[in-house]
């Protein structure tokens, strides 16, 4: 898992089977002071986060485990919102 | 496994069920001399207790963190990475 700053959301009308109806936002992974860690993505939404939040998200396959159904062609999921980092 | 740092806690209210009631921390991977090799990513806390400045094992791998929480390997559990023990010394 890693921490990100959503920077916007990303609108695709032709996606594949599974990919519907999900949310998509595009994240700066960022490390714990916020500074830029790494490239750009593009994540699903699982807790109605937007532009601005400062999240958290998981990668890999247990992306697709934060969906319901789970077997999507996703992975990043954003799964929290991060309310303080103390480090 | 490998070696981390731990830098602090991650305090979130909004967030999947799954990480409801544990310890979510930022974790540095570091090389056999303790300095910082890496970027730093997230670990959630399997009953080990660790806290900021420990030196930890860090697992990173979604099966064996299900595993450990006795779930099954279809669990929806969308956790990658766990702390599974706290470095005395690295010899």
């Amino acid at each position: 898992m890693y921490l990100g700053m959503v920077v916007g959301t990303v609108v695709a009308e032709r996606k594949c089977e599974g990919l519907g109806g999900q949310k998509l936002l595009l994240v700066q992974p960022v490390d714990h002071r916020r500074q830029p860690n790494g490239r750009l993505e593009v994540a699903v939404d699982t807790v109605r986060a937007g532009r601005g939040d400062f999240v958290f998200l998981v990668g890999s396959r247990e992306a697709a485990l934060a969906l319901e159904p789970s077997f999507v062609p996703v992975d990043a999921a954003v799964v929290g919102i991060v309310d303080q980092v103390r480090a | 496994m490998i070696l981390c740092k731990v830098l602090g806690p991650v305090i979130a209210t909004e967030k999947h069920p799954a990480f409801a009631r544990l310890k979510l921390l930022v974790v540095q991977p570091i090389d056999q001399k303790g300095a910082a090799s890496g970027k730093s990513f997230l670990a959630v806390d399997r009953a080990v207790q660790s806290g900021e400045g420990d030196t930890v094992l860090v697992l990173r791998e979604g099966n064996g963190v299900r595993q450990l929480f006795g779930l099954p390997l279809t669990a929806k559990w969308p956790i990658r990475s766990c702390v599974v023990g706290v470095v005395d010394a690295v010899e």
